[in-house]
C-alpha cells in the first residue's frame, strides 16, 4: 500500500512527544522560512536540517522512499520547467525546495497520530463556535481528505489493471470508471458516517 | 429492544415510478432476523429503511414511536449499521483512531475514549492492532474492525448488510459467529443460508416486495425452492 502521506508510527524520540501544537508552529514558520530564502545554498542547509529532523523521528528509509516519490517527480518536472525559464540556480532551488517541503510535512505525519492532531484543531476553533463553526465537523473533513488519499490511489490503480486485464488502452477506458468509482466511493462513505452517526 | 414498525412503507423512484419496495407492513421483535433473497431483490432497501440511510416514498417507518423520517439521528443511536465493503466506512488511518471516532461523541475524554476504544478491539479479537494501519488488515478483520467501529457505541439493533460476502470461509465463520452471538436485535441480510437458517426469523424478499416471512427454516426453504423452478 503506497500513499503519498506517511502513516503515523508511534515512537519516543523527541518529535513524537513534542505537543501538536509546537510541531505545526515549527512546520510552518519553517516552511515559511524555506520558500523566503533564495539561492541553492540555502535550499541545501534546509534540506540538511530537514534530513536531520527526519533522522531524529526514526523515519524508516523505505517510508520516505515511498512516500517523497510522487512528490519527487512533481518536482522534477517543475525543476524542469525552472531550468528552461529562469535558469539552472532557479530549478535546483525549487527541487529542493520541495523535497524539503515534503520530508517536512513527512516529520509532522509520521509522528503524530491524527487523532491527536485533530483534537489539536478542535481546541484552536473552539472560541470560532460562536460565529457558527463546527469544530468537530471541521476535523472530521481534515481526517477524511488524508484518509481518502491512499483510497483514491488503490481505486486509481485498481480500474488501470482492470483496463489493462481488458487490453484497453486509452484514456477514456481507464478514467471514466474511475472518476465513476470515487464519486460513488464518496457516496459509501457518506452513507457509512450517516450510518454512524457522525456528523449528526 | 426497541420495537421497530414498518407502516406500508415503500421506495418508488420518483421520476420513473419504479417500485424498489412495495409497500411493507411488519414489525420485528425476534432477537435475529434474517434477510434472503436474489440479487436486486429490494433487500439492501428494506435494511437501509430501518435506520433512515433510506426514507420511505410511501408511508413510515418507526423504531420506538420515532419516525424514522423525522427523527433520523435519534434513530440512528439505536439502530447500527454495517455495510458489506468494510473499506467504505473505515475512515481513520489506524484501528484504535476509527474506534475512537464513534466514541467521540460520548466520550469527551481524549484518554478514556482511548482506554474504551482498545477495549472494543479486544472484544472484537483485535487486541495488539491498536496503531495498525486499517490498510494493512485482512479482509475478515477489516470487517471485525468495521462492526467494532459501529458496535462501540452500543447501539440496540444492527442491521448487517451482507457482512460476509467477502469473506473466505473461516471469516465468514467467526464474523457469523459474533453477530448470532451479539446482545444486540439482529436484522442480517445474507446470501449465506447457513447462516440465515440460524436466526429466529426469515423474510424472503424477491421483485421488490417480501414474497416469505416466517421461520427461518422455511423461509429458506421457500426461497431456494423459488429459485430452483
Amino acid at each position: 500500500m503506497s500513499s503519498p502521506l506517511g502513516v503515523y508510527r508511534p515512537g519516543t524520540s523527541v518529535l513524537h512527544r513534542l505537543p501538536v501544537g509546537a510541531k505545526l508552529l515549527g512546520l510552518v514558520v519553517a516552511c515559511t522560512a524555506v520558500v523566503v530564502t533564495h539561492g541553492p545554498p540555502a535550499a541545501l542547509v534546509a534540506l540538511g536540517c530537514a534530513v536531520v529532523l527526519a533522522l531524529v523521528a526514526r523515519i524508516p528509509l523505505a517510508t520516505t522512499a515511498r512516500s517523497l516519490r510522487l512528490l519527487l517527480v512533481i518536482a522534477l518536472v517543475g525543476g524542469a520547467f525552472q531550468w528552461w525559464s529562469s535558469g539552472a540556480s532557479r530549478a535546483l532551488e525549487t527541487l529542493l525546495d520541495v523535497v524539503t517541503l515534503g520530508l517536512l510535512g513527512l516529520c509532522l505525519t509520521v509522528t503524530t497520530a491524527s487523532g491527536d492532531l485533530i483534537d489539536a484543531f478542535v481546541r484552536w476553533l473552539e472560541p470560532f463556535r460562536r460565529f457558527g463553526v463546527d469544530p468537530d465537523r471541521v476535523a472530521l473533513t481534515i481526517s477524511l481528505t488524508i484518509s481518502s488519499l491512499p483510497e483514491t490511489h488503490a481505486l486509481a490503480l485498481e480500474t488501470r489493471d482492470a483496463a489493462r486485464a481488458r487490453g484497453l488502452r486509452s484514456a477514456r477506458a481507464y478514467l471514466t470508471p474511475f472518476v465513476i468509482r470515487v464519486v460513488a466511493r464518496a457516496h459509501e462513505t457518506g452513507a457509512a458516517l450517516q450510518a454512524r452517526g457522525i456528523g449528526d | 429492544m426497541p420495537l421497530i414498525r414498518l407502516e406500508q412503507a415503500g421506495v418508488t423512484v420518483p421520476d420513473t415510478g419504479r417500485v424498489i419496495l412495495a409497500p411493507t407492513s411488519l414489525t420485528l421483535t425476534e432477537h435475529r432476523v434474517a434477510v434472503i433473497g436474489g440479487n436486486g431483490s429490494g433487500k439492501s432497501t428494506f435494511a437501509r429503511l430501518l435506520n433512515g440511510l433510506v426514507l420511505p416514498t410511501t408511508g413510515r417507518v418507526l423504531v420506538d414511536d420515532l419516525d424514522v423520517a423525522r427523527h433520523g439521528a435519534a434513530v440512528r443511536r439505536k439502530v447500527a449499521f454495517s455495510f458489506t465493503d468494510p473499506s467504505a466506512q473505515l475512515v481513520m488511518p489506524t484501528c484504535v483512531e476509527d474506534v475512537e471516532l464513534s466514541l467521540r461523541r460520548t466520550v469527551r475524554d481524549r484518554a478514556t475514549r482511548r482506554a474504551q476504544a482498545v477495549d472494543v478491539l479486544e472484544r472484537f479479537g483485535l487486541a495488539g492492532r491498536e496503531d495498525q494501519s486499517v490498510h494493512t488488515l485482512s479482509g475478515g478483520q477489516r470487517q471485525l474492525l468495521a462492526l467494532a467501529g459501529v458496535l462501540a457505541t452500543d447501539p440496540e439493533v444492527l442491521v448487517a448488510d451482507e457482512p460476509t460476502t467477502l469473506l473466505d470461509l473461516r471469516n465468514t465463520r467467526s464474523v457469523g459467529e459474533l453477530l448470532l452471538g451479539l446482545p444486540q436485535q439482529l436484522v442480517l441480510v445474507t446470501h449465506d443460508l447457513d447462516l440465515a437458517v440460524r436466526c429466529d426469523r426469515g423474510i424472503v424478499v424477491a421483485d421488490g416486495a417480501v414474497a416469505f416471512d416466517g421461520p427461518a427454516a422455511a423461509a429458506v426453504d421457500s426461497y431456494v425452492a423459488s429459485v430452483a423452478r
